[in-house]
């Protein structure tokens, strides 16, 4: 009869031992859990200490990188948050600097044919692996072939390699990767051909599909990035010490790296926090050190009191948030009509009330960092009086009295939402419309778009690299990320005419004469630029965010007081 | 009583059989796909990863092919996490919901059946009225709230824990507190009325016109009957918690599976969708099984194996 007290006394040791092993484990895996056991028994105040004396002697900076990076392979990464640990670790032949400009970095020296077509890399002497090897230019020939190679799973990114030439079609057209303009002449000499200039090559080097891999290590062995281990070597100014799965990865200074004096933060912690407002309360209790962009968020609802406090950092950032409309539909075919949806919005009350990061409202496609007239724009923003003329002039052509229910369609997400609310009202007042709102789950709507199943939909565009072609690109040729459905003879030839001119002023005016053939059809609605937001605390120095939201730590210091 | 757990891990398999049908076939009828991005494929690289992941081959092709590895336990390579395996995300994850859940489940009943029986002996007193508002907000207030204030009540306030993250036990305290309020509650409004019902009935008296101590009578033979409904609730405690689990990992920065089980869908990570499917099924079929068993052994009332002694 006494099999209850046993059994109650059998869930108690169950639920300990549990505990206890639990703990066990995390000190025999996790090579510095220290942090962790002071929390164990003590209260935060010692953590706090901790943090203080971490201050005093060691250099030691704690981020957030809300999520498990997919994968830790320079070659395979295609998101942000990989990214974000992939640039401490590895180092391409440039490397982005703290002006946002590449400055060279694996090579140390870089010649260009005169008619851009010839990359010569020299790779630095001093240049080496985690484990010792050298940098070769074999290593960066066969980390690019092996993305380009068709048979490899995941290597999504192939595509930004293709300004060399033969990539796309050995990627996609059964081409040899023999015939890719990537040579080897000496250990330090890489001599790269592109398919046409590409003012901006040296910006895609500093990418993460363009780092190297080392090939001794790597060949043959195609799980070497999943862990640390001894053979995920690389060679940036960090090197990855622990990676505890969706919960925190640790790196540490490499003192084999070439520029080493440079580096001066010893370990950083790349906690993986979910949650905006718990990384938020862990920022304020100082366990983080840097909260936001560009790799976490702030919570929307505290933006104004934290902008009040003044610890708010709000910087540019090179994207753009915009309504596609549907040229499919009879009624957004017609230009009038998409002019009077598109001047009819006021961008700066959405900006002010709504997303209130302090974006910029948005009259033009590409963004200031890249042409910094459209700070001004192509239009006026809330300009009714004309938004009403097209309509009427568009109404006229189409035959109508009146417009009929329109369509707004847009991810769920709490801004896109109230963005969506604000524009509704704006159309009902300015333009007489009935907006029906609709809102999708990600993925249902990315198919919506594709299949050309809208009419108005919210999307954004972030570039990859701080050059105009970026976004005027995206409306080259229907399909792909351009869900208007629009297309033009001539924007084809201004693009096509950029690509083959050396001299980057005249290259820049026609882009700009691209841009203004852009907004007199206007495909899209703008509706704003994007901004950072971010905050950091005041012993951070030397962390920049550049408007294409590459993440530098390289320059990144504790400031000891 | 052979028999019975053979007859019912039968049933088991039948139950995941159609589970595993019927997620893949679901899953596969929404839309989108593991490679939708904002940012789109050029078609040729995404013809080629779905010609790799053997999204190309007819859907039957598939089914087949992922019910021979499920039967196998292998539940193939991740989507979206390049190299890693099913088995290897939930391997690592499951540890953390488990011990959440287990602790989870441990204070609820611990402290809920306390709640409970104070409640039933003080009958209309304060110690009733007390528990008994305990109980209503921790049912009525939804569990991701109690999360946000325990975090800033405790931690960001008074420091006595840490915020977030699961590096050690203190680290457990806060999250196991917040999934174990709604179970927590409704065990305490559980126990006391089944408690009040016990302490009414006649052998209660009888132990009471004997001389008994008031000590005995409950512990002997109040609490002992009245605690019957509370472990027939156990099985579905274990759904709550199991499926409740995600957002406070989610709040808490704890890598474990219930949240993994939800980021999947919004990722069409098709195997990781189906394998946190199929395990989490495993689990609850078989805690709810366990819990048939043990009810069998407390309650001299059941028994398993009648049903087939009389047939």
């Amino acid at each position: 009869m006494n099999w209850k007290k046993w059994f109650l006394l059998l869930t108690f040791v169950f639920v300990f031992s549990i505990f206890l092993t639990a703990c066990g484990s995390g000190d025999d895996d996790a090579t510095e859990n220290t942090d962790g056991e002071n929390g164990a028994g003590e209260e935060q105040d010692t953590d706090e200490q901790d943090a203080d004396k971490q201050d005093a002697d060691e250099q030691v900076l704690s981020i957030n990188i809300k999520s498990e990076p997919p994968s830790l392979h320079p070659g395979t990464s295609t998101d942000t948050t990989s990214s974000a640990v992939l640039d401490q670790v590895f180092e391409g032949l440039t490397r982005v600097n703290q002006e946002g400009n590449p400055e060279p970095a694996m090579a140390d020296e870089i010649d260009i044919s005169n008619d851009g077509l010839i990359y010569t890399f020299k790779i630095r002497e001093d240049a080496k692996w985690t484990n010792g090897d050298p940098v070769t230019a074999g290593d960066f020939e066969y980390a690019w072939k092996w993305v380009l190679d068709p048979e490899n799973a995941d290597t999504d990114y192939a595509y930004q390699l293709y300004p060399i030439k033969g990539a796309e079609d050995a990627k996609e057209n059964e081409g040899s990767l023999d015939d890719v303009g990537i040579t080897v002449e000496d250990d330090h000499t890489l001599v790269v051909e592109l398919e046409q200039p590409t003012d901006y090559f040296l910006e895609l080097t500093a990418f993460h599909t363009y780092y190297p891999v080392n090939e001794s290590v790597v060949e043959g062995n195609d799980k070497w990035a999943l862990d640390v281990s001894e053979d995920y070597v690389s060679n940036g100014p960090f090197k990855l010490v622990s990676w505890d799965h969706k919960d925190k990865i640790v790196i540490e200074k490499n003192e084999d790296y070439w520029d080493a004096d440079t580096v001066k933060l010893e370990t950083i912690n790349m906690q993986m926090i979910d949650d905006e407002a718990t990384a938020l309360q862990m920022y304020e209790n100082g366990e983080l050190d840097w909260v936001g962009d560009p790799i976490d968020k702030i919570p929307l609802a505290a933006i104004p009191a934290m902008k009040d406090s003044g610890e708010l950092h709000i910087s540019d950032r090179a994207g753009l948030y915009y309504y596609t409309l549907n040229h499919d539909d009879e009624l957004f075919a017609n230009k009038n009509i998409r002019k009077a949806f598109a001047l009819s919005i006021n961008r700066q009350g959405i900006v002010e009330n709504i997303s209130k990061g302090e974006q910029k409202p948005a009259m033009a496609l590409v963004p200031p960092s890249m042409f910094p007239e459209s700070e001004t724009g192509y239009f006026k923003d809330n300009d009714v009086e004309l938004a009403k003329e097209h309509l009427a002039k568009g109404l006229e052509e189409l035959g109508l009295d009146k417009l009929p229910k329109v369509k707004l369609s847009y991810n769920t997400d709490e801004e896109h939402a109230a963005i969506a609310q604000a524009i509704q009202d704006m159309w009902k007042k300015n333009l007489e419309v009935d907006v029906e709102l609709n809102n999708e789950e990600w993925n249902v709507y990315l198919d919506s778009l594709s299949e050309g199943n809208y009419q108005i939909g919210r999307i954004g565009w972030i570039a990859d690299f701080n050059d105009a072609i970026n976004f005027l690109e995206l409306f080259e040729t229907v399909g792909g990320n351009n869900y208007t459905n629009w297309e033009s003879k001539d924007y084809q030839e201004l693009l096509k005419a950029s690509r083959g001119e050396l001299d980057s002023d005249k290259r820049m005016e026609i882009l700009k004469e691209a841009e203004e053939l852009y907004m007199e059809e206007l495909p899209i609605a703008p509706v704003y630029f994007y901004t950072f937001v971010y905050a950091y605390k005041d012993h951070v120095k030397g962390i920049e965010v550049s408007p294409v939201g590459s993440f530098q730590l390289k320059w990144g210091y504790i400031e000891v007081e | 009583m052979v028999k019975y757990v053979f007859k019912r891990i039968g049933y088991i398999v039948i139950s995941l059989f159609f589970i595993v049908t019927i997620t893949f076939f679901l899953m596969r009828l929404a839309p989108g796909g593991p490679f939708a991005s904002e940012r789109k494929l050029p078609p040729k690289i995404e013809e080629q990863m779905n010609e790799i992941y053997g999204l190309n081959d007819p859907i039957h092709v598939q089914y087949i092919d992922y019910l021979t590895r499920v039967a196998k336990w292998d539940f193939g390579p991740s989507f979206k996490y390049v190299g890693q395996s099913v088995n290897d995300i939930i391997g690592r994850s499951f540890p953390y919901s488990l011990i959440l859940g287990l602790e989870a489940i441990f204070l609820a009943l611990a402290v809920g059946v306390l709640l409970g029986v104070v409640a039933a002996i003080y009958h209309n007193k304060f110690g009733d009225y007390m528990a008994m508002v305990i109980a209503v907000l921790g049912i009525s207030v939804p569990s991701f709230i109690l999360a946000t204030i325990l975090q800033y009540v405790f931690a960001l306030k008074l420091q006595l824990f840490p915020i977030a993250k699961f590096d050690s036990f203190a680290h457990s305290i806060l999250p196991g507190i917040a999934l174990a309020a709604t179970p927590l509650a409704f065990i305490a409004r559980l126990m006391r009325s089944s408690m009040l019902d016990v302490l009414n009935s006649d052998y209660i008296k009888t132990a009471k016109a004997k001389g008994l101590t008031k000590r005995v009578t409950i512990y002997r033979h109040g609490i002992r009957n009245a605690i019957l409904p509370v472990v027939s609730y156990l099985g579905p405690l274990v759904v709550t918690i199991l499926t409740g689990s995600f957002i406070i990992e989610k709040i808490f920065a704890i890598p474990g599976l219930g949240n993994e089980f939800v980021e999947s869908v919004t990722n069409r990570d098709y195997t990781v969708i189906m394998g946190t499917t199929v395990f989490f099924s495993v689990l609850l079929l078989v805690s709810i099984l366990i819990v048939d068993i043990i009810y069998s052994f407390i309650d001299p009332r059941i028994k398993l194996t009648r049903k087939e002694g009389d047939q």
